[in-house]
């Protein structure tokens, strides 16, 4: 194996794991906002019961989150010296941005949101959760800015004055606001809140199924449910197909990968599954047809450029870009009918909390949106190939030279274990703290005690 | 350009922001096992940083991001070249991170104590892989000409950059001890203040050594420190207030000495920066090949607008680092959330 497939596979694998933990904290954020508004408003302290459960949990994940982070924000130049030379002076004030604007916010006042349980009254707590997280929205924003900058690269120029070749910055705000940010940030936001809502519902669900819990069970699916409802809508239905025009507009080689298209031609299908077969250049499977031209060009004769296009070389893995590409869209029609099931079993017949069956679906939904999130970055990922920064940079060269292939055998081994471990470690004390669930709530008396405004907090309160 | 020069000396704020503050955290996880003896202890210690390791550990990352933006020829070449010794570093950060979430999620006393080594383990390990890979930049490293760094993890562990990694361990510790002062109380608060004398020993005689070490060695930044007398207030600074803490840890002042220890760590760093100015990574194989901070920058564009956003970011996060510390001052006491 050469040496870049062997950073390839790091990078991989490690950005996949750490993938896993943001769009849970993302969206378990949300849910917790929501909570700490209906605390502030109704006093009832089911919320702040709700509100200490969901924190603990809050906790684990972005303990995981932040310790693969780490990795993330070192492997650049640990594993691609020669990429990290050359976008230095563009890609690096993004992830630097990223540590100013929005690690610290959320570091800061992360202690605050998972002590503050019994320490703080509802409207400060409610305070320290909004910036944890703004702060973690702050993050998505600006790595997946990062991100767009090479898939849609802008506001650069290529020249060189002496280092060999290097990235220039010509205009800051282009580089921020590259053609594709806007929609990848809004397909990966609302992603990431049905991921943090899906794991509320699926263990509502589990707490129906099993008997336990049942009001508090019914009172998180009323949360979670409508937002998870509405932002499956609007993920198939805008914020998805927009990501599909974007590629199509500025990427269309991933495009053609993404659908396996290999001759340019007009009233081109869209399939639902199927096998692409880059030797022979053919796809086949179930299809709609002339679905793709209109999607991608707004019209059913439209024309789609094929990957004869382009040379060979330039190709990225086509078939597995299909299977990751199509995996995500049936995933995101699926997550359709969930929500529509859901509500109509709940507004019209009444019979959410007791349908086991769909209860069932509800508690796989957390695997199936994590499947889908980390399918969608596989085809964005992939479908970039062969270029590390589209059209500008070959993935392949852009590793550090003087790194050996056995060394980076060995990192991969050692994160192959240790993930595995902390995987099943974190899937283990997830499954206790959901076992035991929610403890008693404080009583109104206790809340009321607490400290609940920065006067109070930072001139009477004392402690012993 | 002034930018290069004013980024050198942001740079130099980080990481003095990253040693002094997650230095406490680190030291207390050095000393755990010196301190705690019992469950209930560990979880003292543990929960004396509780909520505050993680803001610590931003700083780390932001040195991170920082260090890509505004010198990314450094950052490539550094850490590709230090490729096995920085994937151990992820580890042992890894290792920590979780080992404080873990730890009191299970009531099984053998998975406690296993995490009670990995956290102490990995608190050792970060101070101790970050002091060896500072020696190695005062040393100077084999950079070729083209910036790319030739050497394995058996040269980088040399008898001086490890003497480097045991002082910033005794320092650490020194400032752990310090800060456990205003976390603990009884019998725990007696063992932490009865081991700041013998820290402080140590402390000393492992920096003396160091210094002289040093001084009569052929480095890179003994030559600086001739050319530019003056930065020697930076290490007689140092000495100074090591003086004062000891002092004001005779009186009792354990507040004001902590601050005195973190004063220190500060002046360390900046005695190390001011010899090493304007190179950043000195090249043993060729004094051309070196990196400083002209040849290894990021375009004036680019440390422009990085210097406006630092300037916009670094309040903010000063007041919300204060007020977060402020809130959670005082000694320690378990409730149901800690962990
Ligand atoms: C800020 C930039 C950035 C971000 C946010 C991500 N990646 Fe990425 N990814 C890269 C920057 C990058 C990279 C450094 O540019 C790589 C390494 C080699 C390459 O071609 O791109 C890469 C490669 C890469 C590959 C390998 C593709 C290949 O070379 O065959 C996969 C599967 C992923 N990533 C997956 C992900 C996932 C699941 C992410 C979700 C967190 C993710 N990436 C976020
Ligand atoms: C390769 C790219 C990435 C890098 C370099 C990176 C870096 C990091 C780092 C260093 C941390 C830890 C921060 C701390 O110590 O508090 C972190 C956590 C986090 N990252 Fe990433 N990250 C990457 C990809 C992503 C993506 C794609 C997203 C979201 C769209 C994301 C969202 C977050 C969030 C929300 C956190 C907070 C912890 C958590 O919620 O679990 N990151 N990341
Ligand atoms: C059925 C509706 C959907 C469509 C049409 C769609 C479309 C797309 C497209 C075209 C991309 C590729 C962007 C690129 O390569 O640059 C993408 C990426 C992605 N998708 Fe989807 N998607 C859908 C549903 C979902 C769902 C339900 C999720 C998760 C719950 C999801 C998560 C993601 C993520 C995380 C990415 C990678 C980030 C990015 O490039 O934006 N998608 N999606």
């Amino acid at each position: 194996m050469t040496a870049e497939t062997l950073h390839r596979i790091q990078f991989a694998l490690t950005a996949s794991f750490h993938f896993i933990f943001p769009p849970m904290s993302l969206g378990l954020g949300l849910v917790l906002v929501i909570l700490g508004v209906k605390s502030v408003r109704t006093n009832d302290p089911k919320w702040r019961q709700l509100s200490l459960f969901w924190t603990k949990i809050y906790g684990l994940i972005f303990a995981l989150g932040i310790a693969t982070g780490i990795v993330q924000e070192f492997e650049f130049g640990t594993n691609w010296a020669v990429y990290s030379r050359f976008v230095g002076n563009v890609f690096g004030s993004l992830l630097a941005a990223e540590g100013i604007f929005a690690f610290m916010l959320e570091g800061g006042f992360l202690g605050l949101m998972l002590f503050g349980g019994t320490k703080l009254g509802n409207r400060m707590w409610l305070f320290a959760t909004t910036m944890v997280v703004a702060g973690a929205t702050f993050s998505a924003t600006w790595i997946v800015m990062a991100n767009s900058w090479m898939q849609t690269p802008a506001g650069y120029e290529v020249k060189d004055v002496g280092h060999g070749d290097q990235a220039f910055m010509t205009s800051f705000v282009d580089i921020m606001f590259t053609p594709s940010f806007i929609n990848r940030f809004l397909h990966v936001m609302a992603a990431s809140w049905m991921v943090g809502t899906s794991l509320v519902l699926s263990v509502a669900a589990f707490y129906l199924l099993r008997k336990r819990h049942v009001d508090l069970a019914k009172t998180m699916m009323r949360v979670a449910l409508p937002v998870f409802a509405v932002t499956a809508i609007f993920q198939a239905f805008v914020f998805g197909p927009n990501q599909a025009v974007t590629v199509t507009d500025h990427q269309p080689a991933k495009l053609a990968a993404m659908e396996g298209v290999y001759q340019t031609d007009t009233c081109v299908p869209m399939y639902l599954l199927g096998w692409s077969n880059s030797a022979t250049e053919e796809t086949v499977g179930v299809s709609v047809p002339c679905m793709l031209s209109f999607l991608a060009t707004g019209s059913f004769d439209g024309e789609v450029e094929g990957l004869e296009q382009f040379p060979q070389s330039d190709w990225a893995p086509v078939n597995l870009v299909f299977q990751a590409y199509h995996l995500m869209i049936d995933l995101g029609t699926i997550f359709v009918l969930i929500s529509v099931l859901g509500v109509g079993l709940w507004i019209w017949k009444r019979k959410l909390f007791h349908t086991r069956w769909f209860l069932w679906i509800m508690v796989s939904s957390i695997v199936l949106t994590q499947l889908a999130t980390l399918s969608g970055w596989w085809t964005a990922e992939l479908g970039r190939q062969p270029w590390v920064v589209w059209e500008v940079l070959r993935t392949s060269g852009a590793q550090s030279p003087n790194v050996s292939t056995i060394q980076v055998a060995i990192s991969i081994a050692m994160f192959v274990v240790l993930y595995a471990v902390l995987f099943v470690m974190f899937l283990w004390l997830m499954h206790r703290r959901i076992s035991e669930g929610p403890q008693d709530p404080p009583s109104e008396d206790e809340i009321e005690s607490l400290p609940d405004s920065f006067g109070e907090i930072f001139r009477k309160r004392t402690r012993t | 350009m002034w930018l290069n020069t004013t980024w050198f000396v942001l740079y130099v704020v980080i990481i003095v922001g990253y040693a002094v503050l997650d230095g406490f955290d680190l030291g207390v996880g050095m000393l755990s096992p010196f301190i705690a003896r019992n469950d209930h202890e560990k979880r003292l210690l543990l929960n004396s940083i509780g909520p505050i390791w993680d803001g610590n550990e931003v700083w780390l990352v932001l040195a991170g991001g920082a260090l890509f933006a505004a010198f990314p020829f450094v950052y490539a070449s550094l850490f590709s070249g230090f490729y096995a010794a920085m994937m151990l570093v992820l580890l042992v950060l890894i290792l920590r991170a979780v080992a404080i979430e873990f730890r009191s999620k299970s009531e099984n006393p053998t998975w406690r104590k296993t995490w009670d080594w990995f956290f102490f383990g990995s608190s050792l390990g970060i101070t101790l892989l970050f002091g060896v890979a500072l020696g190695n930049v005062v040393r100077g490293i084999p950079l070729d000409s083209s910036g790319n760094i030739h050497t394995n993890l058996f040269e980088l562990l040399n008898p001086y950059s490890l003497l480097v990694g045991i002082t910033a361990v005794a320092m650490f510790c020194l400032h752990g001890a310090f800060f456990l002062t205003q976390k603990l109380e009884g019998d725990l608060l007696d063992r932490a203040k009865g081991l700041i004398p013998r820290l402080m020993g140590v402390f000393f005689v492992l920096a003396t050594v160091l210094v002289a070490w040093t001084l009569t060695a052929d480095t890179y930044i003994q030559d600086n420190f001739m050319d530019r007398p003056w930065t020697v207030v930076f290490p007689l600074l140092a000495l100074l207030s090591v003086m004062f803490a000891w002092k004001l840890n005779t009186r009792g002042a354990y507040l004001a000495a902590l601050l005195a220890s973190g004063a220190t760590i500060a002046l360390l760093i900046a005695t190390v920066a001011a010899g090493l100015y304007p190179v950043m990574l000195p090249s043993s194989t060729d004094a051309a090949n070196s990196l400083t901070v002209h040849n290894a920058s990021a375009a004036e564009e680019t440390l422009k607008v990085m210097f406006v956003m630092a300037i916009i970011g670094l309040p903010f996060i000063l007041l919300y680092t204060a007020g977060v510390y402020y809130f959670f001052r005082g000694k320690v006491t378990l409730d149901e959330e800690s962990y």
